[in-house]
């Protein structure tokens, strides 16, 4: 993909900003052009939080991502907004513990997406990793996307947890290596 | 990668950027979309030796920035559409002390407390009248995360230059947003240059200066009002600033700053795909406007697009800079929306369309694939 167009959504907390910014931080040491845009509206205030991220090779336009190759949903009002946006060949990883009703595939109104249900928040907390279904999706989508090379964004998260913080990058390294797998 | 580069929010690196260029001085106080500028300063000036200050609103928060100013420091104040309004009546003051400082509008909707989301809507206020009386002011307009960076360094030089405040105006989307970015160096502020008007402590070695806006005798106003104007005719000549691309034949010019600039670029880039000549003139300064750059444009444009994330103000400038010699028109989303690039697309098929222009040969299109 010359542009990876990512859409991440969930509630206030779910980590979905940080998320974006581990893709941002991998796609910036890889010396891509990078975007980062989060909702800081009275929608964040209303249920879901939202942010774009767009990796790419040329230089990018609006960092608002409008049609996402994309879309990391983590609750069912995020998944509403937005299913409808993703393009044709495009990924949806859904959060299947907070998201009740995930379409399939067929149902969609543009063609050929892949559709995943990663029972995200339900993995984290079976494997000691509370708070991090984020971190899970992120590894799903590097496994969709193959967006930069495995170990920048290992890099990438040793850049975004900060250093007095450093004893949670095992757990992350682990939930990222969890949702590759997933 | 570069080692030195870094994810920041455009609010966070135009204030890391002030105080590499300098800034020693802040007054703020916060609103969205501009808080996390405040709240950076707040973290890092206390430890380079300098003064934070929330004041107990905008109106105090600039004239706390006059006296810095006049003081001879590099003082700063940033805030949000709202508050702008509310500083107009010291940044009129500033102007007509003279004095040099830096002003930062992350801009939302409006008018009145508006919205929170991005916008372009006070570009008349700051190319025309940010407060009462005879001034101008230069204003940047930066439309990366990185230009805003450099462009806050741009900004301290040109005040001081010109004893002028200077306004950077940005928008939601650009504070917000992150990007990579490289920090410019930074300036020591005891090697910057000498301010022999400023009303420092001089230890009773000579006469005293004065910092004021206050001229009971009219002639001496209009004395020193003419005398600004001959420096804002330099700053015209001197200081327009603006980037194009591909206006080289452009026959459709879009004039687009900040961050609808970025939207008219991807704009441009998929009308050539589609075969017209369209263009960009994105300006860089907005006063003064580049009119020097526009007019590079003329011998080849057969239309005008202002895209703006307002109703239509810069429209005017673009307008005045065109003269009449060919049609310019207005394409804007407003209240805090932001225009899609399909929606311009959209008006430069349309503008293509009525002038039988477009779906030029091949050979143009393979050319600017080169």
């Amino acid at each position: 993909m010359a542009s990876t167009r990512i859409v991440l959504a969930g509630f206030g907390g779910q980590g979905i900003l940080f998320a974006g910014k581990l893709i941002a931080y991998a796609g910036l040491i890889e010396d891509r052009e990078v975007s980062w845009l989060p909702s800081y509206g009275p929608e964040m205030r209303g249920g879901t939080a939202n942010c774009s991220v767009t990796v790419a090779t040329e230089p990018i336009g609006s960092p608002l991502v409008l049609d996402p190759n994309v879309l990391v949903a983590m609750n069912q009002p995020s998944l509403d907004k937005f299913v409808d946006t993703v393009v044709p060949g495009g990924f949806i990883i859904a959060d299947s513990t907070m998201v009740p009703n995930i379409p399939d595939a067929a149902s969609l109104a543009n063609p050929g997406i892949t559709v995943y249900a990663i029972p995200a928040t339900e993995l984290a907390e079976k494997n000691d990793l509370k708070g991090l279904a984020n971190i899970i999706l992120a590894g799903k989508l590097w496994e969709c996307t193959h967006f930069c090379e495995r170990e920048t964004l290992s890099a990438a998260l040793a850049k975004c947890v900060p250093p007095r913080k450093q004893h949670l990058l095992e757990p992350n390294e682990r939930a990222l290596q969890l949702g590759i797998e997933s | 990668m570069a080692t030195n580069k870094v994810l920041m929010k455009g609010n966070e690196a135009l204030a890391e950027a002030a105080l590499r260029a300098g800034c020693r001085f802040f007054f703020g106080y916060p609103i969205t979309p501009q808080t996390e500028l405040a709240a950076y300063m707040s973290k890092r000036l206390p430890k380079e030796g300098g003064t934070y200050l929330q004041a107990e609103s905008e109106v105090a928060a600039i004239n706390m920035v006059y006296g810095a100013a006049a003081a001879g420091a590099r003082a700063m104040t940033s805030s949000s559409s709202p508050g702008i309004s509310l500083k107009g009546e010291g940044v009129s003051y500033i102007a007509g002390a003279d004095l040099p400082c830096v002003i930062i509008n992350v801009q939302r909707g409006g008018p009145g407390l508006g919205s929170i989301q991005p916008s372009q809507s006070d570009y008349w206020q700051a190319t025309r009248a940010l407060g009462h009386g005879d001034f101008f002011m230069p204003v940047f307009a930066p439309s990366t995360v990185q230009e805003m960076a450099n462009c806050v360094y741009d900004a301290f030089n040109v005040a001081d230059k010109y004893r002028t405040p200077v306004m950077i105006l940005a928008d939601g989307m650009l504070g917000q947003m992150m990007e990579p970015v490289v920090m410019p160096e930074p300036i020591d502020p005891a090697t910057l240059p000498e301010k022999p008007w400023a009303t420092c402590g001089h230890g009773g070695e000579r006469f005293h200066n004065v910092a004021n806006s206050l001229y009971l005798v009219a002639s001496k106003l209009e004395e020193k009002n003419v005398e600004r104007f001959k420096r804002y005719e330099i700053i015209k000549a001197t200081e327009q600033r603006a980037e194009t691309f591909l206006c080289e034949d452009a026959e459709i010019v879009l004039v687009a700053f900040g961050a609808s600039a970025r939207i008219a670029h991807s704009a441009v880039v998929t009308a050539r795909e589609k075969g017209i000549r369209a263009g960009l003139v994105r300006p860089i300064t907005l006063w003064p406007f580049p009119v020097d750059t526009l007019a590079t444009t003329f011998d080849t444009a057969r239309a005008y697009l202002s895209v703006e994330m307002n109703m239509g103000q810069m429209v005017d400038d673009v307008r005045l800079a065109v003269n009449g010699r060919a049609p310019v028109e207005f394409f804007g989303r407003t209240g805090g929306i932001i225009p899609t690039p399909a929606e311009v697309l959209a008006q430069i098929e349309r503008i293509a369309a009525e002038k039988g222009l477009g779906g030029c040969c091949c050979t143009c299109k393979n050319s600017d694939e080169a």
